[in-house]
């Protein structure tokens, strides 16, 4: 409950503090201070040393996975206001610096529920908490018409969805009286679940609505424009901790709902992994934007994500913690860097290993977290997922596959290390501050850490 | 700890080489760097006993995978081979002015740690992470330093790499929810029974990987292209020690594991194996860049390598053993001549070329005798390995083994021709100038030469090191 409360709390003090001052970096420390303490609550209440006690009626029940994910969440949300803090103060008109880092708490408040839930409705309400300042963050920089489009774009089809969410829980609600996502009993004499009509075909809009959020194909059409639409350094934030949030739920909800879409639901979800991984990896063969291309991969990374849902077992979920860590950081490291940068395409990174080497070396490590490559975090995130899967058995050439698109990932991420270090040219990046560049060797030295030995990560989920 | 201390001593002295910011300071450290290897591994292996040869460490205990590390003796060879293989290298590209050759050196004694670790490592997690970290220091190598079409060649290597290793790395996962311990240790892997449909299917997703890198016909694509784009030194490392990880890969990570599979699919292997030898002479024959005849002579020898080590006899597999540290001596001779060739005049086209024999009469010596290695005459190195491992495929075949004989010919139309080409004929314009090798280079060709003629004559060494794996891989029977 520390979570929600206090990231709830923070966002209000952030509100205010933006009438106390209009200074950007006090705001940006009040920020990280704040995500300190917010860190600091979610441990002691991980830890059981002290926790604040509501009684929700069994709306909400807290585990050591949701808790050990906010940790995660929240201190990936600490790097990123330490990295990308003094950019979000420069969007738009500059005015609402205060009111963007209230936003992002209120997201938080919104994971830490989805975390958490326990419930159809605490779902829903989590997903709305979450999605909403989303919207506004989206079109914050209201004077460019990109923000405005995809703002608008992510709004009405996030309304949308939100409205299969809710007839999903509805039907559920009707066939079995209750908002409970625990799993049905099995039936002794047939070894499946009675399940209703009704109840199936909710279950199959809540997994449409959630495969929606989680940017998976064939729901994936928002992403690209939202994205590459969206601030940079928003499309930061949204790409990383809010899609892990996401799938944090989207597994919360399946791994006992799962049984009553019986054998089917394997099938279900290994053709969305397939629809997902190509869709992503082939279209971001194809960008020249390295902002797109990012978009595009967060599709694909997505559809890698997706094996801890199909597997659904204890190697799964320890992988998703990994994965949203390695992810969120390789993810928010490259677009820290993207932001300072004057041309987005590729061409714009042409010969920045030798203007900028920190920020070159340190995008290469990212990207190669990305890809997968051992001795990045990235490596061992993608090894707990296929793990899981072939542990799950039954999916070895689901397996296979995957590994053919992760291959093709690396012509992709590869190709911005190409412009960096192999093409000369005249990158061309916004002044960078030795603090900037301190803040990214050490991302850069928490990937290679990670990479070496994932238990930096992981220890805290077992101690 | 000396396994840990050949993979400490290159990494350590190559990140350090990255902050030396002068050209021959890099250049000398990192010529000490690779002596002091050499030195330990030559200490490590002639007067340590087999208990200090390997090491055990708690790494990630909830994967069940431990750091542990040990030679046998094929490691002990190419941890050998790779030892003498980077002094000999740097001397030889002494001269070899790079841009930011801090950095050059850097990768170079980073990817030294990677073999160095493929090498030595039990463990099949840590295998598979020193199989990349080879190969990542590899790609920028070649990318900044290398040649015209650098970027797009090196880039095909690299995927063609990694798209193997990965299904290794799927072929490891899988046997490791075989093992009884959920472990990834060598032994666990080796004792683990799997049926045959389990063993046919692995025995791809692991061959696929050491195949590519051998690489085998028809995953060769990648080799002569990145030969001819890479700067020379890394050619030397790419054709003399890292093809031999392919090699090495197959005789510890597969065959021991996969009998049956061995058994039944090795036929398969030696068949492409043998077409490519055939393929890679013909083409061999019509090349014109220096380079890429050598690379191409490089598919043709290694494909004898890679059939003589599923003919599952103890002939066979002893020439490869041989083979596998002669091929790497000899080639990194071959190398040498040619990037002397083209430093002194800027030319590798054997139809620029000729008459170089009085001008360079020391140069024209040196290369015959690596010639006659590569065509493996008695007397040199290679005739020793060629000839147990073509007895070992007679044994085997006789017919495949008498297709497979062909390319000794063809070799030698190659090889010869190559030479008539450089040394004979009237002087070219290219030539007309030429002065003879001399220093740094003159140095490493004569050590090279010294190698060939000492263990073709004398080739016992070798033999005795690399007995005990020879052993060991033919006791597994299916």
């Amino acid at each position: 409950m520390n979570a929600i409360i206090f990231s709830a709390l923070m966002g209000v003090v952030m509100m205010f503090s933006g009438i106390l001052t209009q200074n950007k970096s006090v705001l940006k420390y009040i920020a990280a201070t704040g995500l300190l303490l917010l860190i600091a609550a979610n441990l002691l209440n991980a830890e059981a040393v002290f926790s604040i006690k509501v009684n929700t009626h069994g709306l909400i029940s807290f585990d050591r996975f949701g808790l050990y994910f906010n940790t995660i969440a929240f201190t990936a949300t600490l790097v990123y206001v330490l990295l990308s803090g003094s950019d979000i103060g420069k969007v738009g008109s500059g005015l609402y610096t205060a009111d963007f880092f209230a936003l992002i708490f209120f997201v938080l408040c919104g994971l830490s529920i989805l975390s958490s839930f326990n419930g159809l409705l605490m779902l829903f309400l989590g997903i709305e908490i979450l999605s909403i300042p989303l919207y506004i963050l989206t079109g914050a920089d209201k004077r460019n018409l990109k923000s405005n489009e995809a703002s608008l774009k992510y709004f009405l089809m996030g309304s949308f969805t939100t409205g299969i969410l809710l007839m999903g829980i509805a039907l559920i609600y009707g066939a079995t009286g209750s908002f409970a996502i625990q799993a049905p009993p099995i039936v002794p004499s047939t070894g499946m679940v009675r399940a209703s009509f009704l109840e199936v075909a909710g279950l199959i809009l809540l997994f449409v609505s959630m495969a929606f959020k989680a940017s998976a194909a064939p729901f994936h059409f928002w992403t690209p424009d939202v994205y590459d639409g969206a601030p940079s350094v928003f499309t930061s934030f949204m790409a990383t901790i809010v899609k892990a949030a996401v799938f944090i739920a989207f597994i919360r909800l399946f791994q006992g709902q799962a049984v009553v879409l019986g054998p089917s639901w394997k099938i279900l979800v290994s053709f969305v992994i397939l629809a997902t991984l190509l869709i992503g990896n082939v279209t971001a063969v194809f960008q020249q934007s390295v902002k797109r291309m990012l978009a595009y991969s967060s599709i694909a990374q997505a559809g890698f994500m997706l094996f801890a849902l199909f597997s659904g077992n204890d190697l799964g979920k320890e992988g998703i913690l990994l994965y949203t860590a390695a992810y969120s950081l390789a993810t928010i490291g490259i677009f820290a860097v993207l932001i300072k940068m004057n041309d987005y395409t590729l061409e714009g990174f042409n010969g920045l290993a030798a203007r900028q080497p920190v920020l070159a070396f340190v995008t290469t490590v990212c990207l190669m977290s990305l890809a997968g490559i051992p001795l990045t975090a990235g490596f061992f995130a993608k090894y707990y997922m296929l793990a899981s899967a072939v542990k799950a058995g039954g999916a070895l050439w689901l397996v296979v596959i995957a590994i053919v698109f992760a291959a093709i990932s690396v012509y992709y991420y590869f190709r911005v290390i190409q412009a960096m270090y192999f093409r000369e040219g005249e990158a061309g990046t916004a002044p960078i501050s030795s603090g900037f560049k301190i803040m990214l060797i050490i991302v850069a030295a928490l990937i290679i850490l990670t990479g070496i030995w994932p238990s930096l990560v992981l220890s805290g989920f077992y101690f | 700890m000396i396994p840990v201390l050949l993979i400490l001593i290159p990494l350590i002295t190559g990140l350090v080489t990255c902050f030396l910011k002068e050209t021959g300071l890099a250049r000398t450290w990192a010529m000490l760097s690779a002596l002091a290897t050499l030195a330990v591994a030559v200490t490590g292996i002639y007067f340590y006993s087999p208990a200090q040869l390997s090491f055990d460490a708690a790494w990630l205990p909830a994967l069940g995978s431990r750091f542990t590390l040990s030679l046998d003796g094929m490691g002990k060879m190419l941890v050998l081979l790779t030892a003498i293989s980077y002094p000999v290298i740097f001397l030889a590209t002494n001269r070899n002015n790079y841009p930011k050759a801090s950095s050059f050196y850097a990768l170079m004694l980073l990817t030294q740690a990677g073999l160095m670790g493929v090498f030595v490592a039990t463990d099949a997690l840590v295998f598979y992470f020193f199989w990349e970290l080879a190969l990542i220091p590899v790609y920028f190598l070649c990318s900044i330093w290398g040649g015209e079409k650098r970027i797009a060649t090196t880039f095909k290597f690299f995927i063609y790499t990694f798209i193997g290793s990965l299904l290794m790395l799927i072929g490891i996962l899988y046997m490791y929810f075989q093992t009884a311990d959920h472990s990834f240790a060598w032994k666990a892997f080796y004792s683990t029974a799997l049926s045959g449909g389990q063993q046919a299917f692995l025995f791809w997703l692991f061959f696929i990987a050491f195949g590519i890198k051998m690489p085998v016909f028809p995953l060769h694509t990648w080799q002569p292209d990145a030969y001819e784009q890479s700067p020379t030194a890394t050619t030397m490392v790419l054709s003399g020690i890292m093809v031999k990880m392919g090699l090495f890969g197959v005789v510890r990570w597969l065959i021991p594991f996969f009998p049956e599979a061995v058994h039944q699919a090795g036929h398969i292997v030696i068949i492409l194996a043998v077409i490519g030898m055939l393929y890679a002479s013909f083409i061999a024959i019509r090349q014109d860049d220096l380079k890429r005849l050598i690379a191409y002579s490089s598919i043709a020898h290694i494909g004898l390598m890679c059939a003589a080590l599923f003919v599952g006899n103890n002939i066979g597999m002893e020439g490869v053993m041989v083979q596998m540290f002669n091929h790497g001596i000899n080639v990194i001779g071959l190398w040498i001549v040619a990037d002397a060739i083209e430093q002194q005049l800027g030319t590798r086209k054997l139809s620029e070329l000729g008459g170089l024999a009085q001008k360079a009469p020391a140069l024209a010596i040196l290369l015959v005798v690596l010639a006659f290695a590569n065509i493996a005459l008695p007397l040199t190195n290679a005739f020793v390995g060629e000839f147990l491992m073509f007895n070992g495929l007679f044994r085997y075949n006789i017919w495949i083994a008498a297709v497979a004989c062909i390319s000794i010919i063809l070799a030698a139309v190659y090889t010869l021709n190559m030479v008539q080409k450089i040394f004979y004929g009237e002087p070219s314009t290219a030539t007309a100038n030429a002065t003879d090798v001399s220093g740094n280079i003159r140095l490493a060709l004569v050590l090279v030469v010294l190698l060939v003629i000492f263990l073709g004559v004398y080739p016992q060494p070798v033999i005795d090191l690399t007995k005990d794996t020879v052993q060991a891989v033919l006791a597994v029977k299916p």
